[in-house]
C-alpha cells in the first residue's frame, strides 16, 4: 500500500504509536486490559448489558446520571492518583545522579495528565454529579429542566475522559503541563499528538459541562417547588446556582482559547506563535480568564455541602444564611477580576499587578465570612460527629491554611519569589484537596443513604478520613518547605542531596493517601455487603432539614408523589416540626420524560470524531461530525419524548416504598 | 386549593394534592437564552483577540488596504433584511398562518444564503490575494471572528431548513412554535454580533 | 413539574421570552437599524469628519444604540419576560463581556509595553517588531 493511501486511511496513526517498547506503559496496558476484559466478561456472563443499557446508559433520571458522574469521577481519581504517586516516587528517587525510573518524555506526560484528569475528570464530575443528584430533590422537582440534555452532557464528559485514557495507549498525552501554555503547546515545540488529545478531550468534555450548567440554572430558576422563593432556597442549591452561572460564563472562554490553539496547530494561524504577529502571552491571559472562575466552580459546591452538613449535624439553622448568599454572589463577580494573579511574573506593570493583587485579597473576605458562619453555626449547637461532619471540620482547618497561603501569593512581590515553586503546588493542593475533595467526601457520606437507602460503614470511613487528613499534611507540608527554599515545580531530577529527605516524606504522605483511597473503596464495598444492617428505613437518617430528606431512600424515579409546598427556609425541618404529613392516597398521574439512547450515540460519535482529529484521519473526523449533525437532526423529528406514570403505578410504588411519616 | 393533609389546626398546606397543568417546555426559552449568553462570551473572546491582534499585520497587508466597505455594507443589508423577514415569519406563526410562515422562513433563508455567499466571496478573494489567515496574527483574528460568525449563520440555516420541514409536516404545534422562537433568538443574536463585527472590525479597522 | 424542551401539547406559546411581537415593532426596529447602520458606514466611507477619533467615537456610540434597538425590537427584551431572568442574564453577561475584553486589552497592552520594547531599526526584519505598535 502506498504511503499516500495509507495516510488517507490512517492519517498519522502508525504502529509506532503503540508504546510497545515502553515496559511501564505495556504493563499498565496489560493490567487495564485484563481488568477491563474481566469486567466485560462478568457483565456478559451475568447478562447485565441489557440492564445497564436500558436502566443506566440511556437514563434521563437526574439521580442515576448523578451517580454515573460520581462513578466516572472515582474511576478517574484512581488514574489521576496513579500519576501522582508515580511523580512522588520519581522525585524521591532522582537524587545524587540518579535519573529515577521515568524518562523526561514520560514524566512530562504524567504531570500533565495528573493535572488535567484531576481537574476536568475527577473534580468536575464529582461536583456536577452531586449537583445533579441533589439539586432537583432539594427544590422539590421531579427532574431537571432538560433531562435528555443531562444524559447527553454526562456522556460528553465521559467521552472526553475516554479520549484522555486512549492517549495512554495510542500515542501520547501532552507534555506541556495541565494548561498547555503556548508557545510550548504550539506546533513548533509540540508537533506530536499529545496536545491534540488535550485539546479535543477538553473541547468534547467542555460541551457537556456547559450544557449541564445551562440545564441546572434553568432547573433552579424554573422548577422550584411552590413557595420556595430565592431566599428560601437551600444553601447547596444556591451554591449550585452560582457555580453553574460561573460555568456558563467561563467555559466559553476555554472553548475560545482552545479553538485558537487548534487553529494554530491545524490551520497554521498565528495567534500564539512567536512569529508573524502572534503573541503567546495572549494564551496565558485567555486561559486564566477561564482558569480563575474554574477554581470557584470547583470550590463553591463544596462550600454548599459544608453548609448543609454543618447545619444538619449541629442541629441548628445555618448561621448568617443571608450573608452566605451575598458572599456567594460577591465571589461570583470577583472571580472574574483576579485572573492576572496567576501570571504576575509575566511582566505587567505596577498598576496592573497592584490592581489584581488587591482584588485577590478582597475575594478572601467573603470566603472568610463563610468560614465564620460555619463556626457560628457550630457554636452552641448539638454537634454529632458523624463522618460528614468530621470531613467538614477537617476542611475548615485545612482549607483555612490553604486560603492563607493563597493570600500570601496574592501579594505580587511575594509571588515573584514563589511563582511556579512547590509552595504554589502545595497551596493549590491545600485548597483543592482540603476544600473540594474533602467536600466531596463529606457529600458522598452525607447523601449516600439518600441515594441507596443505607448508610456507609463508619469504621472504614474513619480509616479513610484519618488516612486522607494525615496523608495530605504529610505529603504537602514538605512541599511548602521546599517551595520556600526555592524549588520549582515539575522538576524530574535534583542536584542538591539535602532536599531528598523532604521528597521522601512527601512520598510517604502520598502512600498514606493511597491507604485513604483504598479505605474509601473498601468502605463502599463493606457497606454494600452489610447493607441490611446499615439500612435506613426513614428516608431521613441524619435528621435533615431540606426537602431531599422528605422522600423515601432511594427516592422513586419521579422523586415526589406530591409536589411539596414550601413555607420557610429548611422546608423539611419546618414540615416535621409542624406535622405536615405526606398524603397516603389521592395519587395523580405524573408526567415524565422517556429514556433515550441518543446521548450515548451523539457522544460516541463525538469521541470518534475527536480521535480522527487527533490523528489527522480526516474521513473519520468529518464522517463522525456529519453523523453528529445528522443524528441530532433526525432526533429532533422525534416529538414523542414523554409519558405519564399513572396514578395507580404511583400508588403501587409508594406502597412498595415506605409511606412517609411526616413527623 | 383544598388541603386534605392538615392534621393539626396550625399545620399549613405542605403538599400539592390537586393536579394542575404545567406548561410543557416552559424552561426552553430561558435555557436557550442562557446558551446564547455563553455563545456571547465566545464572541467576546474573539473580539478581545481582534482587539489585541487587529494591528499585528507583521509587515503584511493591513486592514485599510484589504477591507472593501461597499461589500460589507451590502452584506450588512442582507442580514438586516433577513432579520425583518424572520420577524414576519414569527408574526405569521402567531397568526397561525402556516403558509405565510414557511414563505417568510424561505425568504429569510435566501437572505442568509446571500450573506454567506458574499462572505465566502470576500474570504476567497482575500486568500487569493495572499491575505489568508496564516499571513499574520491580524488576519488570523479577522478570519477567526468573522468566520465564527459565518459558521453560526451556516448552522442557523441548517436549523432553518430542518424547522421548515418540521413545520410543513407537523404544522404550527406548540413544540414547533417554541423552536421557531428559539431560532428567532439565535438569528437576531447573530445580528447583534454582526453589529459588533462591522463596527469594530470593518469600520474602525478601515480607519487605522 | 413537567419536562422541558420537547412535549407537544395544545397550541399556544410557551410562556417564554418571546412576548407577542407586532408587525409595527419589527418595522420600527428595522427602520431604526437601517438608519443606525447607514450613518456609521456613511461617516467612514465618505470621510465626513476629519478627526478620526471623533468618527470612531460616533461609530461606537451608534453601535451601542443599535444593539439596544435590536435587543428591544427583535429580541423583545424587557424586564418582565421569564420573571426578569433573561434581562438579568443579559446584564450579567454584558458585565463579564466588558470585564474580559477591557481587561484583556489593558493587560496585553501593558505587557507589550514592558515585555516587547520596539526593536532597533537594524533588526527591523525581526518578525516581532510589529508588536510594539499595540
Amino acid at each position: 500500500m502506498s504511503d499516500a493511501v495509507y495516510q488517507m486511511i490512517f492519517g498519522r496513526l502508525t504502529l509506532d504509536a503503540l508504546p510497545l517498547h515502553e515496559p511501564i506503559v505495556v504493563a499498565t496496558f496489560g493490567v487495564v486490559a485484563l481488568g477491563g476484559l474481566a469486567l466485560l466478561g462478568l457483565i456478559t456472563k451475568y447478562k447485565l448489558w441489557g440492564y445497564l443499557w436500558s436502566e443506566w446508559f440511556t437514563t434521563v433520571d437526574h439521580k442515576k446520571i448523578g451517580i454515573m458522574y460520581m462513578i466516572l469521577g472515582t474511576v478517574m481519581l484512581l488514574r489521576g492518583f496513579a500519576d501522582a504517586i508515580m511523580m512522588r516516587l520519581q522525585q524521591a528517587m532522582a537524587f545524587n545522579g540518579s535519573e529515577g525510573y521515568l524518562d523526561a518524555h514520560h514524566y512530562d506526560q504524567i504531570f500533565t495528565a495528573h493535572g488535567v484528569i484531576m481537574i476536568f475528570f475527577v473534580a468536575m464530575p464529582f461536583v456536577t454529579g452531586l449537583m445533579n443528584y441533589v439539586v432537583p430533590l432539594q427544590i422539590g422537582a421531579r427532574d431537571v429542566s432538560f433531562p435528555f440534555l443531562n444524559n447527553f452532557s454526562f456522556w460528553m464528559t465521559a467521552a472526553g475522559a475516554g479520549l484522555v485514557m486512549a492517549s495512554l495507549f495510542v500515542g501520547e498525552f501532552a507534555k506541556t503541563g495541565w494548561l498547555a501554555m503556548a508557545p510550548l503547546s504550539g506546533l513548533d515545540y509540540s508537533p506530536d499528538v499529545g496536545v491534540d488529545y488535550y485539546i479535543w478531550a477538553l473541547q468534547i468534555a467542555g460541551v457537556g459541562t456547559l450544557l449541564s450548567g445551562v440545564n441546572l440554572i434553568a432547573t433552579i430558576v424554573k422548577m422550584r417547588a411552590p413557595g420556595m422563593s430565592l431566599m428560601k432556597m437551600p444553601v447547596f442549591t444556591w451554591s449550585a446556582l452560582v457555580t453553574n452561572v460561573l460555568i456558563v460564563a467561563a467555559f466559553p472562554v476555554l472553548t475560545a482559547v482552545l479553538a485558537f490553539l487548534s487553529l494554530d496547530r491545524y490551520v497554521g494561524t498565528n495567534f500564539f506563535t512567536n512569529t508573524l504577529g502572534g503573541n503567546p502571552m495572549m494564551y496565558v491571559n485567555m486561559i486564566w480568564i477561564w482558569g480563575h472562575p474554574e477554581v470557584y466552580i470547583l470550590i463553591l459546591p463544596a462550600f454548599g455541602v459544608f453548609s448543609e452538613v454543618v447545619s444538619t449535624f449541629s442541629g441548628k439553622r445555618l448561621f448568617g444564611y443571608t450573608s452566605m448568599i451575598y458572599a456567594l454572589i460577591v465571589i461570583c463577580i470577583l472571580a472574574y477580576l483576579v485572573w492576572l494573579h496567576h501570571f504576575f511574573t509575566m511582566g505587567s506593570g505596577a498598576s496592573v499587578n497592584s490592581f489584581f493583587g488587591i482584588t485577590t485579597m478582597i475575594i478572601s473576605i467573603p470566603t472568610g465570612a463563610k468560614i465564620f458562619n460555619w463556626l457560628f453555626t457550630m457554636y452552641k449547637g448539638r454537634i454529632r460527629y458523624e463522618l460528614p461532619m468530621m470531613w467538614a471540620i477537617a476542611f475548615m482547618l485545612t482549607f483555612t491554611v490553604g486560603g492563607m497561603t493563597g493570600v500570601l501569593l496574592a501579594v505580587p512581590p511575594a509571588d515573584f519569589v514563589l511563582h511556579n515553586s512547590l509552595f504554589l503546588v502545595a497551596h493549590f493542593h491545600n485548597v483543592i484537596i482540603g476544600g473540594v475533595l474533602f467536600g466531596m467526601f463529606a457529600g458522598i457520606n452525607y447523601w449516600w443513604p439518600k441515594a441507596f437507602g443505607f448508610k456507609l460503614d463508619r469504621k472504614w470511613g474513619l480509616v479513610s478520613f484519618w488516612a486522607w487528613v494525615v496523608g495530605f499534611w504529610t505529603a504537602f507540608t514538605p512541599l511548602y518547605v521546599l517551595g520556600l527554599m526555592g524549588v520549582t515545580r515539575r522538576l524530574r531530577t535534583f542536584d542538591d542531596p539535602s532536599l531528598q529527605i523532604w521528597f521522601v516524606i512527601a512520598g510517604i504522605g502520598a502512600a498514606i493517601v493511597a491507604v485513604g483511597i483504598a479505605a474509601f473503596l473498601i468502605q463502599i464495598a463493606v457497606s454494600i455487603l452489610n447493607r441490611d444492617k446499615l439500612r435506613d428505613e426513614t428516608g431521613d437518617p441524619w435528621g435533615g432539614r431540606t426537602l431531599e430528606w422528605a422522600t423515601t431512600s432511594p427516592p422513586p424515579h419521579y422523586n415526589f408523589a406530591f409536589t411539596p409546598v414550601v413555607h420557610d427556609l429548611d422546608a423539611w425541618h419546618d414540615m416535621k416540626s409542624r406535622g405536615g404529613k405526606v398524603p397516603a392516597e389521592g395519587y395523580m398521574d405524573i408526567h415524565m420524560p422517556r429514556y433515550t439512547g441518543a446521548g450515548v450515540i451523539l457522544a460516541g460519535l463525538s469521541l470518534v470524531s475527536g480521535f480522527g482529529l487527533v490523528w489527522h484521519i480526516w474521513w473519520m473526523a468529518g464522517g463522525a461530525l456529519l453523523g453528529v449533525v445528522g443524528y441530532a437532526i433526525w432526533h429532533s423529528f422525534d416529538y414523542d419524548r414523554d409519558y405519564y406514570v399513572t396514578a395507580d403505578e404511583v400508588a403501587e410504588t409508594e406502597r412498595a416504598g415506605r409511606v412517609m411519616a411526616g413527623a | 386549593m383544598a388541603n386534605h393533609t392538615a392534621t393539626t389546626a396550625d399545620a399549613p398546606h405542605f403538599w400539592e394534592t390537586e393536579p394542575h397543568h404545567h406548561e410543557a417546555g416552559s424552561s426552553t426559552m430561558l435555557g436557550f437564552w442562557l446558551y446564547l449568553m455563553s455563545d456571547c462570551l465566545i464572541f467576546a473572546m474573539l473580539f478581545a483577540g481582534w482587539g489585541v491582534y487587529g494591528q499585528s499585520a507583521a509587515g503584511g497587508p493591513t486592514a485599510p488596504e484589504l477591507f472593501d466597505l461597499k461589500l460589507v455594507a451590502l452584506n450588512t443589508a442582507m442580514l438586516l433584511f433577513s432579520s425583518i423577514t424572520y420577524g414576519f415569519a414569527m408574526i405569521a406563526a402567531q397568526e397561525d398562518n402556516k403558509r405565510a410562515t414557511l414563505g417568510w422562513l424561505a425568504v429569510t433563508g435566501l437572505f442568509g444564503a446571500a450573506f454567506l455567499g458574499i462572505e465566502m466571496y470576500e474570504f476567497a478573494h482575500l486568500i487569493h490575494e495572499g491575505a489568508g489567515p496564516q499571513r499574520s496574527a491580524f488576519l488570523s483574528s479577522f478570519f477567526a471572528l468573522v468566520g465564527t460568525h459565518g459558521l453560526h449563520v451556516f448552522f442557523g440555516m441548517i436549523w432553518l431548513t430542518v424547522l421548515m420541514v418540521q413545520v410543513a409536516k407537523k404544522g404550527l404545534i406548540a413544540a414547533n412554535t417554541r423552536r421557531l422562537a428559539c431560532l428567532s433568538l439565535f438569528w437576531h443574536f447573530l445580528d447583534v454580533v454582526w453589529i459588533g463585527v462591522f463596527t469594530f472590525v470593518y469600520l474602525l479597522g478601515s480607519m487605522q | 413539574m413537567s419536562h422541558d424542551a420537547h412535549a407537544a401539547h395544545d397550541g399556544h406559546h410557551g410562556e417564554g421570552g418571546a412576548a407577542h411581537a407586532t408587525r409595527k415593532g419589527y418595522v420600527t426596529g428595522f427602520l431604526l437599524s437601517v438608519v443606525l447602520t447607514a450613518i456609521p458606514f456613511g461617516l467612514v466611507m465618505g470621510g465626513v469628519i476629519d478627526d478620526m477619533r471623533i468618527t470612531a467615537g460616533i461609530v461606537m456610540a451608534l453601535a451601542i444604540v443599535q444593539i439596544v434597538v435590536h435587543m428591544i425590537y427583535f429580541l423583545h427584551m424587557d424586564t418582565k419576560s421569564e420573571g426578569g431572568w433573561t434581562l438579568m442574564a443579559l446584564i450579567f453577561t454584558a458585565v463579564i463581556v466588558v470585564i474580559t475584553i477591557a481587561g484583556s486589552l489593558w493587560v496585553m497592552v501593558n505587557m507589550n509595553r514592558y515585555m516587547m520594547p520596539p526593536m532597533p531599526p537594524a533588526s527591523a526584519a525581526a518578525p516581532m517588531s510589529d508588536m510594539s505598535g499595540m
